[in-house]
């Protein structure tokens, strides 16, 4: 249909007679608009050739504010498509007109506004830019608190896309002093205003660990955690690459995560959800906490989230890409991890990529403590490290010899595979000596 | 006489000799073993001195080798000698300062490691410090979480009264629309069943709520949707488009009253204005402001510049006769047709001016149209 619009040439002459026309005519103009140029990008382009965005510009300078929300949807359209059209609404002086209407006091008319704003900074940092100049982060900034909750998200939608662009744009939103009025949004009934706050604070954190340390410090983490604790699906889904950006920078950072009691939603979220890319995420996540050292795979280790990452590895209905999530995360974690009690249930099950690392951790631990070494003999730790097959001069070979030599020649050979059989032959040889 | 002696001689040589020459063949023997002997004897001899002679001719030359190592050494080792005696002082400094700079690297080493290995631990690295952090770090997150829970709560208790209100009203506005079913005295109403021990409360609301009054008509204000209109829309306000409604109870007013139908009619005439005033009322408002602004250049009120001082007048006022007008017998009437006069006195180079170009291609063909003779001089 609207094609059929297009090509009948109707466009052009619904738009000559714009600016002189009243305020309905303009309204329902506006909506053929939006209505045409929404479905694909090449009725959009046609929508913008035929020089529609002069027409929409000038009825953003309107009065009514009726007319101004027809408009800037219009324009939201257009430049949702790609950074073409976003340039050609932002060269047709759209920007300052929208910066103005957020400033209206009709609560739909900021709701379009921002969430045309959110649309047109989407596509590139210059466009970003563009918008930033225009003075909108300090409205943006201020309409955070308001109680409506549609206009919440876009607000929020708004300043995530500009700060997700590059550090300086992240750092001209958090100087709009968004913390800690933000922490606010992801307390909000509303699931949508939650999932927003939570990406817009993504967004920041992911860039350098200074930004992270804002979050940090104003208590965004604690908050976070919260958020993930009480919501479900793919709600929680950008809060935990939250934590896992913040706790990639650096190791006081994670430690700050740790400290916040972040493990334990984490390895909730691996075991509850059913989607396949929050799980990912959340393995994700856990990998970058307990990679730094040994102190932060020992605090993951202890949450037993071990285990469940394994679980997933193994398990066949997993995705390729969650299995390789997996697989990173708990490489990185057992390559830190010298909490034994911890490491031990997973020998029994791993696979051999995973053992590897597992007995890699064991023949640096083992050789320097004793209690360790009778706890590994007792619970059939060697038993198991036994009956392990790996090629000679194999790295794991190499670990296998440095925990044999950790022990007296007579235990490695009572635990070895095939030694009652060795046993009864030597019964069996054997004279009695009367 | 010779011969006498000699004979004898002769007779004893004679005898000699024949004696010699029996001996001679065995004399030639003995000459030639003899000769024999002695040249190889020679040969022998002049083998061994050869030998001796070659032998210390050795010894001769050998000495003199010697000699001559034992010098070349002697002087060798004078001369380097001299020459390490020369450069011993640098080699020496040197040595010393290779020494001294072995153990001042030594030394800075240590600083720089107890150094470093301090302020990493004071200041990057601090245990202390960062133990500290984080301690702050939750006890601010605890802080996060209650002031959030109490934002929480306090948003949830919102909702709950706006909720709770919202019923309120409802069951009041319910009451007051079935004020009828209140009880009287000889009949109890639905509510106050004989069979209860106290009556609903909804009896009690009942008995508390006015009842309902008839809705007065809404009479929408004629001007609102003009005015709001009045922006954008492309026709002038004709001040209202419908008369008001009175109220049907209005009673009416004593005294000599006109028709208030009438009044209003009169009163909210539609305007017909004229087809001029029709079409400056649709003209652009920059159209519309050039009268007021022709009639402000025509007749300003204000012509003479503010003056702050009264002496001024007098000074400045002056009348300056225009430029034009002057001449050499006082002012020309204005409009008086002149042309620039010719001074060929005042010439600089016996030549009048010169156009470069000719500005107006028909002026110069002023008096050459048909021949020269009508050139001007």
């Amino acid at each position: 249909m609207a094609e059929a619009i297009v090509k009948a040439g109707i466009l052009p002459q619904l738009i000559c007679s714009l600016p002189e026309e009243n305020r309905y005519y303009k309204k329902a103009a506006a909506f053929v608009l939006r209505a045409v140029a929404k479905h694909s990008p090449l009725l959009a382009q046609a929508v913008v050739q035929s020089g529609a965005l002069e027409m929409l510009v000038i009825c953003l300078e309107d009065f009514d504010p009726g007319v101004k929300e027809g408009a800037s949807w219009g324009l939201g359209y257009i430049a949702r498509h790609n950074p073409e059209l976003s340039q050609a609404v932002v060269d047709a002086g759209a920007v300052p007109l929208l910066v103005l209407c957020i400033q209206e006091p009709e609560i739909a008319l900021k709701r379009i506004a921002a969430s045309t704003l959110s649309d047109i900074s989407k596509h590139s940092p210059e466009l970003a830019q563009t918008v930033v100049d225009a003075g909108a982060i300090a409205h943006l900034a201020q309409m955070i608190p308001n109680p409506d909750a549609k206009l919440k998200r876009q607000v929020l939608s708004a300043l995530s896309q500009i700060a997700k662009h590059s550090v300086d744009l992240a750092e001209l939103v958090v100087e709009a002093e968004i913390f800690p009025v933000v922490l606010t949004c992801l307390k909000d009934s509303d699931e949508y205003v939650k999932k927003n706050g939570a990406t817009l604070i993504r967004e920041i954190a992911k860039h350098t660990p200074e930004l992270s340390q804002i979050i940090v410090n104003s208590g965004g983490v604690a908050a976070v955690i919260d958020c993930i604790g009480s919501s479900r699906g793919t709600v929680r889904l950008p809060g935990i690459m939250t934590l896992g950006y913040v706790a990639a920078h650096s190791e006081n950072l994670s430690m700050a995560v740790i400290v916040s009691k972040g493990i334990p939603p984490l390895c909730l979220c691996l075991v509850e959800e059913h989607e396949d890319h929050i799980k990912a995420a959340a393995a994700w996540a856990l990998g970058q906490i307990g990679r730094h050292t040994t102190e932060h795979a020992r605090h993951v280790a202890v949450a037993n989230v071990l285990p469940t990452l394994l679980d997933i590895f193994v398990d066949p209905r997993s995705s390729e890409d969650l299995r390789t999530k997996t697989k990173k995360a708990l490489k990185n974690i057992l390559q830190k991890c010298t909490y034994l009690p911890a490491l031990e249930p997973l020998l029994h099950e791993a696979p051999p990529s995973i053992m590897k690392h597992i007995i890699g951790q064991f023949s640096k631990v083992l050789p320097h403590d004793n209690k360790a070494r009778r706890l590994f003999v007792t619970t059939g730790g060697l038993k198991k490290v036994q009956e392990i097959k790996a090629e000679p001069g194999s790295l794991l070979q190499e670990y296998i010899n440095t925990i044999n030599n950790c022990y007296p020649e007579e235990i490695v050979r009572y635990y070895s595979p095939g030694y009652s059989e060795i046993l009864l032959e030597r019964v069996e040889n054997y004279q009695p000596v009367l | 006489m010779a011969a006498a002696s000699c004979g004898r001689e002769e007779r004893g040589s004679m005898a000699a000799l024949a004696r010699l020459k029996e001996r001679l063949a065995g004399l030639r023997e003995e000459y030639f073993l003899t000769n024999r002997a002695i040249d190889e004897d020679r040969i022998i001899k002049y083998k061994a001195a050869v030998r001796i002679q070659r032998w210390f001719r050795a010894c001769r030359v050998r000495a003199y080798l010697r000699y001559l190592s034992k010098m070349a050494t002697l002087i060798q080792k004078w001369w380097r000698g001299y020459l390490r005696r020369k450069s011993f002082k640098e080699v020496v400094e040197r040595a010393y300062f290779i020494k001294k700079e072995k153990f001042y690297n030594e030394m800075a080493v240590r600083i720089q490691k107890t150094w470093r290995g301090y302020y990493v631990r004071k200041y990057i690295h601090n245990f202390y410090a960062l133990k500290k952090y984080l301690d702050a770090v939750s006890v601010n997150n605890e802080l996060v979480r209650y002031e959030l829970q109490e934002f929480a709560d306090m948003k949830e208790n919102e909702e709950k009264m706006k909720d709770l209100e919202k019923k309120e009203k409802e069951k009041k506005y319910q009451a007051r629309k079935m004020h009828y079913l209140l009880s009287t005295k000889q009949i109890p109403g639905v509510y106050n069943s004989p069979f209860r021990k106290s009556p609903d409360p909804m009896e009690l609301l009942l008995q508390q709520s006015k009842p309902l009054t008839h809705r007065k008509q809404q009479v929408k204000s004629p001007f609102a949707d003009e005015l709001y209109g009045w922006p954008t829309c492309k026709e002038p306000p004709g001040f209202v488009a419908s008369l008001p409604v009175l109220p049907a109870d209005r009673q009416k007013p004593q005294g000599p009253f006109r028709d208030p139908a009438e009044v209003l009619q009169q009163r909210y005439k539609l305007m017909e204005p004229t087809l001029r005033v029709r079409e400056s009322m649709y003209s652009s408002p920059p159209k519309a402001r050039e009268p007021t602004r022709g009639e402000e250049w025509r007749d300003p009120i204000h012509d003479n510049q503010f003056l702050p001082f009264s002496s001024y007048h007098k000074n400045h006022e002056k009348y300056e006769p225009s430029l034009f007008t002057s001449g050499k017998y006082g002012q020309e009437a204005y409009g008086t047709k002149y042309f620039r006069e010719v001074y060929p006195k005042k010439w600089v180079a016996d030549k009048d001016f010169e156009t470069l170009f000719s500005s107006i291609a028909l002026f110069e063909k002023f008096g050459k149209t048909y021949s020269s003779t009508g050139q001007i001089l």
